[in-house]
């Protein structure tokens, strides 16, 4: 049985972090994540977790205090955003290196500067490289399902790698909607309990985490963190399939929406994929033969998948909430990864890129309407006009 | 060198999972410098054994005297020439600077390829 509530996004990865009981939790508070770490505190207070809350006095010392305790053999977690995420960055890295399989709700925000709190992905784009999973949810529920998956995915122990599960700043984390909240029992029997295979506190084996690692073995240190990755993919197919099983919703690499037939489609993540189907239906009526790809796996980047998914189409436009600056044309990195992926698979096909909704910008849907406008002419042309359109900036 | 083992054979994250195995890494390449017994007569105060990050201080433990450097682990940082009361006293009693390497002192610090071997 699950019940549903009327909840923000952040309530909801607050309630996930609730089931999911924790040992450990650091976490420094800050725009717009900040609801979760004050809800959780609550249950804390309230005795409805076991959770040891540790309040630092940054995110530096939250991701250190974190890395601490999952070496310690705990099951951990945490949440930030942007300068956050920015301040916690060198152990950022230790995590993924350390493997230690910490869940992080990220709530993504722009970085500075100028100071702004509200949503864009400039937060997450920047960790791409760091060795942990990335999740995009589209709004509350789906934050609050890559919750409980994550925990799953990052203690495989083909995996053991830290996860980020995204969502959109103030958009979904502060909107409120109706989010299916499964029992309390069935979320416990579903992350079950984390048996770490190497713990500091088995005192009866000694051992070292962190030691110095020279030009002798940080190699095959990295080549063994790629093996994580390349072993996530399926790992995380295996989890989102007893997901489906026990709580009856399905998730993927990547959510398609009305695509086996498109002639063009938008790429986007999180909540303005929800903006964008509304749009999709929209032309749809009209006769247009339009589709939609939801990225829900970042890292690691399943290429070959979204090649096959996309190959048959006549245009794509991806929408990237963030800009790599100096990177090929100024695009988005969403743009440079996906266009790397289908050239490698052999999918030659026009795409331009819209970059969009920096600092919160509204993204509305007459303007994901103009995207797919664009590409329809793109596809009756052959020819990308514009490579990379910065989406409603004042000229 | 012992043979090199691949990335599948090796825990990961770097962990060390034996304890008690820095003896195994020999750290004494990294030295550019090396503590040397000088001429000074040592009192066997083990304030160098006590104060050596690397635990190169030999001790003949039998007849309680130090016995030496383990130069397979010094770095030559010097802290044992630091912290020798000896040491204190020559430079005191010379009333005037004296390089590391001074002959007069109990333990001095030479520079890796210049020692001279007594």
């Amino acid at each position: 049985m699950s019940r549903f509530e009327a909840l923000t996004g952040d309530n909801a990865v607050a309630m996930a972090m609730r089931q999911i009981n924790p040992d450990v939790v650091a976490a420094y508070p800050i725009t717009p994540q900040t609801e979760t770490v004050e809800f959780f505190a609550e249950y804390v207070a309230d005795g409805l977790v076991d959770t040891e809350f540790i309040c630092v006095e940054s995110e530096h010392s939250a991701m250190s205090a974190c890395v601490g305790a999952s070496a310690a053999g705990a099951r951990v977690m945490t949440a930030t955003s942007s300068q956050g995420l920015a301040l916690m960055w060198e152990i950022v890295y230790i995590a993924a290196s350390y493997r230690c399989p910490i869940v992080m709700s990220l709530v993504n925000r722009a970085l500075s500067a100028p100071i702004n709190i509200h949503c864009d992905h400039s937060d997450v784009m920047g960790m791409r490289d760091s060795g942990w999973i990335v999740l995009f949810s589209e709004n509350g529920q789906e934050a609050y399902d890559n919750i409980i998956q994550a925990v799953r995915i990052g203690e495989h122990p083909d995996v053991l790698l830290p996860v980020a599960v995204c969502q959109d700043g103030f958009v979904t984390s502060h909107g409120m909607e109706r989010v299916e909240i499964f029992d309390d029992e069935a979320v416990k029997e579903f992350v079950g309990t984390y048996r770490p295979q190497w713990s500091l506190l088995d005192i009866e084996h000694p051992k070292t985490f962190g030691p110095l690692d020279f030009y002798d073995y940080y190699y095959e240190h990295k080549r063994q963190q790629v093996q994580a990755m390349e072993n996530a993919t399926g790992v995380i197919l295996a989890v989102a399939e007893e997901f489906n099983r026990k709580f009856n919703r399905n998730y993927g690499l990547f959510e398609p929406y009305r695509l086996d037939d498109a002639e063009v489609a938008v790429v986007v993540t999180n909540s303005t994929a929800g903006t964008a189907k509304v749009v999709v239906d929209r032309l749809r009526e009209e006769g247009l033969k339009v589709g939609l790809l939801k990225p829900r796996v970042f890292r690691p980047f399943p290429a070959r998948e979204l090649a096959e998914a996309l190959k048959h189409l006549k245009a794509i436009a991806v929408m990237d909430r963030s800009i790599s600056f100096g990177a090929m044309h100024n695009a988005g990195p969403l743009f440079l990864e996906l266009a790397a992926a289908l050239s490698l698979y052999g999918v030659h096909i026009p795409m331009a890129d819209y970059v969009f909704g920096l600092g919160g910008r509204d993204i509305l849907p007459r303007e994901i309407e103009s995207v797919y406008r664009d590409m329809l002419r793109v596809a009756e042309s052959g020819r990308v006009e514009r490579l990379v359109t910065y989406l409603s900036v004042r000229e | 060198m012992a043979q090199l083992k691949g990335w599948k054979e090796i825990p990961i994250a770097g962990m060390i999972l034996e304890a008690g195995n820095a003896v195994e890494y020999r750290t004494g390449g990294w030295r550019a410098f090396r503590p040397v017994r000088g001429e000074a007569e040592c009192i066997h105060c083990f304030q160098c054994w006590l104060f050596c990050p690397d635990s190169s201080i030999l001790v003949d433990a039998e007849n309680e005297k130090m016995a030496g450097f383990d130069l397979d682990h010094c770095k030559g940082c010097g802290i044992c020439a630091r912290v020798c009361p000896v040491n204190e006293k020559v430079i005191r009693n010379a009333g005037t600077r004296l390089a590391r390497d001074d002959a007069r002192l109990c333990i001095r610090i030479v520079e890796e390829g210049k020692v001279e071997e007594h």
